[in-house]
């Protein structure tokens, strides 16, 4: 049968995956929103070495650092999360056990950035 | 799924231990690795936040233990695997434009990551006990 698609049309986001271009890209664009966010987390857990609970509380909970946590936590969520999918899909080759590893990766990661989420808003709010 | 047959027939290609090692190769893992360590740490970056989110005496007990000699060692090596992975990342970021593909700048590259992540940590604690003061 005569095949009327363009090959643009073709591989237009249909990797093996379906969705390997997706992944790449958004790999990379955490990646980068990682860079200024981490030397930001860096600075703040420098600055923040000895300090007590509330000089770190009221730091965190000021709205520009809280914004920017939130921004890190978010972005280094979904770049983790598909890292760890890249090496699970390397080394896992059973497909029971992969299915089971990569459900296990996206409960972790939700859960995880879920409580720094939950932190943040409260010293934000006040806590 | 390939048959038993196709497998067979198949010619293999050398894996790891046939090649040498180098530092171009040990970069490479280590990115994983410490993209994988960076992973379990989030953990750690979590429990510090909720620590301080649900009161002051919780907030000291675990900033205690991150003040302990074990602490301040796992948080050295967190904060080298964040800034080794960062450069790491940044190598490829340069690939990514297709660049720096040339073997002399690939060696030049990995050593760049290495010294650089160590350089940058030593820094990092260095100005980490100026400001704190003496312990
Ligand atoms: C500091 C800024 C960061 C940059 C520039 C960065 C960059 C990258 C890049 C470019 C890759 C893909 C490597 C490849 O294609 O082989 C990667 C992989 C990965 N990253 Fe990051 N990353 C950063 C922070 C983080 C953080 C904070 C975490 C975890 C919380 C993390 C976890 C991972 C994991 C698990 C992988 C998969 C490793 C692999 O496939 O070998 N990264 N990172």
């Amino acid at each position: 049968m005569a095949d009327m698609r363009t090959p643009l049309n073709k591989v237009r986001g249909l990797g093996s995956a379906k969705e390997g271009a997706d992944h790449f890209w958004r790999q990379r664009m955490t990646a980068l929103a990682n860079v200024p966010l981490t030397i930001f987390f860096v600075v703040t857990l420098i600055s923040l070495w000895g300090k007590d609970y509330a000089a770190v509380t009221s730091y965190l909970g000021s709205p520009v650092v809280g914004i920017v946590m939130l921004a890190l936590v978010v972005s280094a969520m979904v770049h983790m999360r598909l890292g760890m999918q890249t090496i699970i899909e390397d080394y896992v080759h059973s497909e029971g056990i992969k299915v089971l590893c990569l459900m296990l990766n996206t409960f972790f990661v939700i859960l995880v950035g879920l409580s720094c989420v939950y932190a943040i808003v409260k010293l934000s709010l006040g806590a | 799924m390939a048959s038993a047959k196709t497998v067979d027939k198949r010619p293999l290609s050398p894996h790891l231990q046939i090649y040498k090692p180098m530092l171009t190769t040990l970069m490479s893992i280590t990115h994983r690795i410490t993209g994988a360590a960076l992973y379990v740490g989030t953990l750690l970056v979590a429990w510090w936040l909720f620590a301080a989110a649900t009161g002051p005496e919780y907030f000291d007990f675990v900033s205690g233990i991150a003040n302990s000699k074990f602490g301040r060692f796992v948080i050295f090596l967190y904060t080298w695997a964040l800034l080794h992975h960062m450069l790491g990342g940044i190598r490829h970021f340069i690939w990514d434009t297709g660049r720096g593909f040339e073997l002399p700048t690939v060696e030049l590259l990995a050593r760049a990551t290495i010294i650089g992540s160590l350089t940058l940590t030593f820094v990092v604690w260095a100005i980490a006990y100026a400001v704190r003061g003496a312990f």
